[in-house]
C-alpha cells in the first residue's frame, strides 16, 4: 500500500478513537481487558491496513501453486478436488479393522489412516509382559505380516492410499506394508501412502521412541533413501506438529518447532548425501487444528511460506515440488470435552473450517466420543458427515484462500512467522533440534505453555462451556466402544501359530543380518524386509536393532 | 519437626505404554506450587515400578495417569502389589481416559478418587489435604 494512503487511514483510525469509539467505550466498556487466542495471544481490536507494514502482494502471498504458496500449494484447490477425506482408525484385531477400513470406503472416505495398539508402536510383541492389558485397546493389533495381510485384506494396495501413524518403528511397518502389497502381486513401486515417522516430535511430545536420537535419525536417513529408489509413491515423514500441539504447546510452538525439525530431516538427507530435490517432494505435514479460527488459519498460511522459503533460500533446491508444504490436519483432541459430549460436534466442525480455509490437503475429524474411548461407528460417521457438509453444503470451498487478503489474518500470518524465526534462532544457539531435545527446552516450552492453558481455565480467563461455565449436573449417557476381550486371545493364538510355522532358521539369520548392518553404515531397510519377509514379528526386529542402540532415557520436567 | 518433614508426598506415575503426559505434568506442578512433595515416575512404569517407587519413597498419595485404555487389567495389579508392601494407608487416585462404567469397579478396589478431563487441579489439591493426615 502507498505511504500516503496508510497516513491517512492512521489519522482516520486516530480520529475514530477519540470520537465514535471513546463515546462508546464511556458508556460501556468492553467485555475484557484482553482478549487472547487459545495460545493467549492478544488481539487488537481492529485490523486496518497500517497492521501489514511493507505488505508486498507478490512477495507475500503469490498465486495458488506459486512461490511462496501462501495461498495454496495447487492452482485449483477444492475447485480441482476436494481435501482427501481420511479418517484415523484402527481397533482390536487386523480382522476388525479390515471391516471398518471396508465401511468407511464405502461410505466415500478416499483413504485409509491406520492407528495401531501401542505394543506395535512401541516396538512390541503383543506377548511382551509390558503390552499386558494393551492388545488391541488404542489401535489394531500388528505384530508380524500376517496381521498386515489380513488388515488389507480385499483392499487393492495400487488403488488406495494409506497413511500409517508409525514412528519409531516406521521401518518395520512399511516392510510390512510392502510385503503384504507384494502377496496381492503389487510392486513397491505402485503403493502410495504415507509413514509419519518422526521421530524428533517423540522426544518433543508424543513420548513413543525407543532409540537414542542419533541412532533413529539414521534409520530415517536409511528410509528417505531406500523410498527415493524403491518406493517413489510413498510420503517418507509426516512431519507432525500435531502432538506437540496436544502436549500443550501453542500455535506459534508448533509452528515453529514443526518446521524446526522439518528442517532438521532436510539437513540430516542432505549431509547423508542425498540431493535435495530428489527427497524433499516427498516430505509432508501433519498440524492440529484447534478452536482459534483466524489463528489456526494464519498458522497454515505462514507454514506454506516458510517452508517454500527455507527450501529455496536454505537448501538451494530448484525442483518446485521440493517447496510444496503438503499437509494433513486433524481436530483438536485436547479441546474435546468429556462433560456434554454432544457440543464436540460444533468443536470439530470449527476446527475443521479452519483446516480447509487455511487449505489442507486431507483432514481427520475427531469422534464427539473421544474423550471417553476410541470412537463408536456412529460417532465416526457423524465426523466424517461434517467433513462432507464443509465440502458440498458450505460454499468455502468454491474459491481459494478465502480469507487472504483480510487485514487481521495477513497481520496474523506475518507476526507467526516472525516468531516462528525468533525460535529458529533460539534453536540453532542451542546447538540445533537433536542438542535442544537433549537439553529439555521444548519439553520445557510445552510444559510451560499447557501449565499457563490450564490455569487461564481455572482462572475463567478462558471459557470452556460444559467443564467452567454453562455447566449441567446430569451426566450425558453416550454409547462407548469396548474392546472385546477376544481380541487379546485371537492375537496372541495368532502370534503363536506365526512363530511356529514360520522358518525360524531363516529368521535368526536375518535377524543376525541386520544386527550386523546396524553396527555398519549399510541402509538397513533391505535387511528389514528381507526379516519380514520370513515373518519375523516388530519385537523380534526392533530387539535386534535395541541390542545395537539401546533405548532412549528422557529428563524429567514438569 | 521441620517443615518439609511436614510435606505430603505424591508419587505421580505412568503406568501403561502411552505417552499421554501433559496431564500428569499439569498436575505434579499443580500440586507442587500446592506445597506438596511431588515425585513423578516418567513414562512407561509397570505395576512393579510403580509399588516399588512408592514404597521406596515413602509417599503418601500415589495418583496414577492413564490414557491407554489398559486401566481395568494394570489398576488392579498395582493396588494388589501396594497391598502386598503393606501401604494400605496410601491415598491412590487416578486420572486421565477412563470411560464411566470403569469407575465403580475401580472405586471398588480402593481407589478413592478418578478425576476425568476438565477437572480443576484445585479440587485435586482440596481431596488431598482431605483425605491425608
Amino acid at each position: 500500500m502507498v505511504t500516503k494512503e496508510k497516513e491517512t487511514v492512521s489519522n482516520m483510525k486516530r480520529d475514530w478513537e477519540t470520537t465514535t469509539l471513546k463515546k462508546t467505550l464511556d458508556k460501556s466498556p468492553e467485555r475484557r481487558e484482553r482478549f487472547i487466542t487459545t495460545s493467549s495471544r492478544p488481539i487488537a481490536r481492529l485490523y486496518t491496513p497500517t497492521d501489514i507494514t511493507d505488505f508486498d502482494y507478490e512477495q507475500s502471498l503469490g498465486f495458488p501453486g506459486q512461490f511462496p504458496y501462501t495461498r495454496g500449494v495447487y492452482p485449483t484447490m477444492y475447485r480441482g478436488r476436494f481435501w482427501t477425506m481420511r479418517m484415523f482408525s484402527g481397533f482390536g484385531t487386523a480382522e476388525q479393522t479390515n471391516a471398518r477400513f471396508r465401511y468407511l470406503l464405502e461410505q466415500g472416505q478416499t483413504g485409509l489412516s491406520v492407528a495401531f495398539h501401542l505394543p506395535t508402536i512401541q516396538g512390541l510383541d503383543s506377548d511382551d509382559p509390558m503390552s499386558n492389558g494393551e492388545i488391541g485397546v488404542c489401535g489394531v493389533a500388528i505384530d508380524s505380516l500376517a496381521d498386515m495381510e489380513i488388515l488389507f485384506s480385499k483392499i487393492p494396495l495400487n488403488k488406495v492410499t494409506t497413511s500409517m501413524t508409525i514412528n519409531a518403528p516406521a521401518a518395520v511397518l512399511l516392510c510390512f506394508y510392502i510385503a503384504a502389497a507384494e502377496k496381492q502381486g503389487v510392486s513397491s513401486t505402485q503403493i502410495g501412502g504415507t509413514i509419519q515417522n518422526d521421530i524428533l516430535k517423540e522426544y518433543q511430545a508424543q513420548k513413543t521412541w525407543i532409540f537414542p536420537p542419533d541412532p533413529s535419525m539414521r534409520i530415517i536417513t536409511n528410509i528417505l533413501e531406500f523410498c527415493t529408489k524403491k518406493v517413489p509413491r510413498w510420503n517418507t515423514i509426516s512431519i507432525s506438529g500435531y502432538h506437540i500441539r496436544e502436549a500443550g504447546a501453542t500455535a506459534v510452538q508448533e509452528l515453529a518447532f514443526t518446521l524446526a525439525n522439518g528442517l532438521a530431516y532436510v539437513q540430516a538427507g542432505v549431509d547423508a548425501g542425498l540431493k535435495v530435490d530428489d527427497f524433499a517432494p516427498r516430505l509432508s505435514f501433519f498440524f492440529d487444528s484447534h478452536l482459534d479460527l483466524f489463528e489456526e488459519i494464519a498458522k497454515f498460511r505462514a507454514a506454506r511460506r516458510i517452508w517454500a522459503r527455507e527450501m529455496q533460500e536454505r537448501f538451494q533446491a530448484k525442483n518446485p515440488r521440493s517447496y510444496l508444504l503438503r499437509f494433513h490436519t486433524q481436530t483438536a483432541g485436547v479441546s474435546l470435552t468429556a462433560q456434554q459430549p454432544e457440543n464436540n460436534i460444533v468443536r470439530t466442525t470449527i476446527q475443521a473450517l479452519a483446516a480447509v480455509l487455511g487449505g489442507t490437503q486431507s483432514l481427520h475429524t475427531n469422534s464427539m466420543d473421544e474423550a471417553w474411548a476410541l470412537p463408536t461407528e456412529k460417532a465416526a460417521t457423524i465426523a466424517l458427515r461434517t467433513q462432507q457438509i464443509l465440502a458440498h453444503e458450505s460454499g468455502v470451498a468454491n474459491t481459494i484462500d478465502p480469507l487472504g487478503g483480510s487485514y487481521f489474518i495477513e497481520s496474523l500470518t506475518n507476526e507467526m512467522e516472525e516468531e516462528t524465526y525468533k525460535y529458529f534462532d533460539r534453536i540453532e544457539k542451542l546447538g540445533g533440534v537433536v542438542e535442544s531435545i537433549k537439553k529439555g527446552f521444548f519439553q520445557r516450552e510445552i510444559a510451560d505453555s499447557a501449565f499457563r492453558y490450564q490455569r487461564e481455565i481455572e482462572e475463567t480467563d478462558r471459557i470452556i462451556v460444559g467443564v467452567n461455565d454453562y455447566v449441567t449436573e446430569d451426566m450425558l449417557e453416550i454409547p462407548v466402544l469396548k474392546i472385546d476381550p477376544e481380541v487379546e486371545r485371537t492375537q496372541l493364538a495368532r502370534l503363536q501359530k506365526t512363530r511356529k510355522t514360520r522358518n525360524n532358521k531363516k529368521v535368526d539369520e536375518m535377524l543376525s543380518r541386520l544386527q550386523r548392518a546396524a553396527e555398519g553404515t549399510e541402509n538397513l531397510l533391505p535387511h528389514i524386509l528381507a526379516a519380514v519377509r520370513e515373518y519375523a514379528t516388530v519385537g523380534e526386529i526392533c530387539n535386534a536393532l535395541r541390542d545395537v542402540y539401546g533405548e532412549y532415557q528422557e529428563p524429567i520436567i514438569f | 519437626m521441620t517443615e518439609a518433614e511436614q510435606k505430603i508426598r505424591v508419587l505421580i506415575a505412568k503406568p501403561g505404554l502411552d505417552g499421554h503426559d501433559r496431564g500428569a505434568k499439569v498436575v505434579a506442578r499443580a500440586l507442587r506450587d500446592a506445597g506438596f512433595e511431588v515425585i513423578y515416575t516418567g513414562l512407561r512404569q509397570t505395576p512393579e515400578q510403580v509399588a516399588e517407587t512408592a514404597l521406596q519413597e515413602d509417599v503418601d498419595v500415589v495418583g496414577l495417569s492413564i490414557l491407554s485404555g489398559a486401566h481395568m487389567r494394570l489398576f488392579p495389579e498395582i493396588m494388589k502389589l501396594l497391598k502386598e508392601r503393606k501401604m494400605k494407608d496410601v491415598l491412590v487416585i487416578a486420572g486421565g481416559i477412563i470411560p464411566e462404567d470403569d469407575v465403580k469397579p475401580l472405586k471398588k478396589l480402593g481407589i478413592k478418587a478418578i478425576f476425568g478431563p476438565g477437572t480443576p487441579t484445585g479440587e485435586i489439591v482440596e481431596f488431598i489435604r482431605k483425605h491425608t493426615k
